[in-house]
């Protein structure tokens, strides 16, 4: 093997890149986010499944509905209404933002930018 | 081209059958696993093997003034003279592309006249493609790391600065598909490349487009729960992987074809990402000039003057009536013939 001393440590960096999560991690996975659940209420505007996967539509199209077209009618689903709102609807069961919404978002690194605008009376001051 | 399409056509069937009937483990956990380890040593052992390679002579391919009279500027980063040199012109070139952007394209007008005008597309685009190539993969970080380093988050804030949708479009998403879009018509559009293009250059572009518009399928329209998917990933990455619930075919169809790409990435052309810094046309200073490179596996063979060849060869010389500088010294003969040393080879008249 010809140049070592130039290709031997370009590899050793170049597998440490490669392998970075690997020993960032350590092999500690950390915990995985558990949403606190409200109490007393067992149904959403949609199924759980739904939820995890597409709330963020659910929500982005209630923004664009309330806001842009002044359509803030509450959702009626199975006879229960729900307000058309993050603060007034969502999180009147799902009450706090840190144990529900921050859960999973801090765990893959999601920042919406609900809070831009909506304010968190408890958590601000 | 046909091959190549098929290829990532299949390569999208497999796994999605294989979600279906309940292989996750296999393409979540298995082949990833695989392909890992094929893309580390298959990329070691590439190297390696180049590195067995013996490079004697200096062959850098230059573009500009060679090193010389201390009155004629020298075309540093393009005939690079020292190693200082050499390192700036690559980290030109693996930074900037900088050969690409020395493109230039021909063509014929009236006259008739021979034009050589600047191309800078192929640059331009290839550029785009590997700088969204790298800030995508730096962004997936966040799926194999917990906690999520500021700097992801800071990428990600970046990349979706313009807050278009919910979640945020990213911009290097759009740039990436219409540079791998480019990258693809180029071959396809202009004669003289497609005819050098063949199914090694086709199909490592589908695979990545295909890879491109899963990844943006699964974020933008067919949403997943991507709480579980990153239990799975930091499961990976922590060698305790976990598949918690229904993640949906659709990832099993990006990590695969991701699978693919990794196992397929020592043995191919994409392998330029560690061939660049092997490369002897490019990571050598051009001192074929200045310094005398001798092939280390010569074998030694010592200085024969001329002088030695007469010392050696002297007597048969003189045989053959060959003149000579020194005259061989008529030692056989008696004295009397000595005498007569003007005359040539007086042995061989008698």
């Amino acid at each position: 093997m010809y140049d070592g001393k130039y290709i031997i440590p370009g590899l050793i960096i170049f597998v440490a890149l490669m392998t970075f999560p690997i020993w960032k991690n350590m092999g500690n996975a950390g915990p995985v986010p558990k949403p606190e659940k409200p109490k007393g209420v067992t149904k959403c505007v949609e199924s759980a499944q739904f939820m995890r996967t597409s709330h963020m539509k659910v929500l982005d199209d209630w923004r664009d509905e309330a806001l842009r077209e002044g359509d803030r009618a509450p959702i009626k689903v199975d006879g229960v209404k729900y307000d058309k709102s993050l603060m007034l609807g969502c999180m009147k069961c799902h009450t706090e933002k840190k144990k529900f919404c921050d859960e999973c978002h801090v765990y893959t690194s999601v920042k919406p930018y609900c809070w831009d605008c909506h304010f968190l009376t408890k958590e601000t001051f | 081209m046909k091959h190549a399409i098929l290829a990532v056509i299949a390569l999208i069937l497999i796994p999605w059958l294989g979600s279906l009937v309940g292989l996750d483990y296999l393409f979540g956990v298995v082949f990833p696993y695989l392909a890992f380890a094929i893309f580390l040593g298959g990329f070691i052992y590439k190297v390696i093997n180049w590195a067995k390679s013996p490079v004697p002579f200096r062959i850098p391919t230059t573009s500009g003034q060679e090193k010389s009279l201390d009155w004629i500027k020298q075309d540093k980063y393009d005939c690079p003279a020292t190693t200082g040199q050499v390192v700036v012109m690559m980290l030109l070139e693996i930074f900037a592309f900088r050969s690409l952007f020395k493109n230039t394209r021909a063509s014929i007008h009236d006259g008739p006249k021979l034009v050589h005008e600047s191309s800078k597309w192929l640059w331009l685009f290839g550029l785009a493609f590997h700088y969204c190539f790298l800030l995508i993969v730096l962004r997936h970080l966040r799926l194999f790391l917990n906690p999520v380093p500021g700097f992801i988050g800071t990428l990600e804030f970046f990349d979706g600065l313009f807050q278009v949708g919910v979640p945020v479009l990213y911009q290097t998403d759009l740039i990436f598909v219409g540079a791998v879009t480019f990258l693809f018509l180029r071959r396809v559009v202009i004669p003289q490349v497609r005819y050098i293009s063949f199914a090694a250059d086709y199909f490592p572009l589908f695979l990545i487009f295909a890879i491109a518009v899963t990844g943006i399928l699964m974020r933008y329209f067919i949403r997943v729960d991507i709480v579980n998917i990153k239990q799975l990933t930091v499961g990976l990455a922590t060698f305790s992987p976990t598949i918690a619930g229904d993640i949906g075919s659709i990832f099993y169809i990006h990590i695969f074809l991701v699978s693919i790409l990794l196992a397929y990435f020592p043995f191919s052309k994409l392998m330029h990402l560690g061939g660049i810094f092997l490369s002897p046309t490019r990571n050598l200073a051009n001192t074929s000039r200045m310094v005398r490179h001798v092939n280390p596996w010569n074998p030694d063979i010592k200085p024969h003057t001329y002088a030695d060849y007469e010392d050696e060869f002297r007597q048969f010389m003189a045989d053959a009536d060959i003149p000579l500088e020194i005259e061989p010294e008529p030692e056989p003969e008696p004295e009397p013939a000595a005498e007569e040393a003007p005359a040539e080879t007086p042995a061989e008249k008698e």
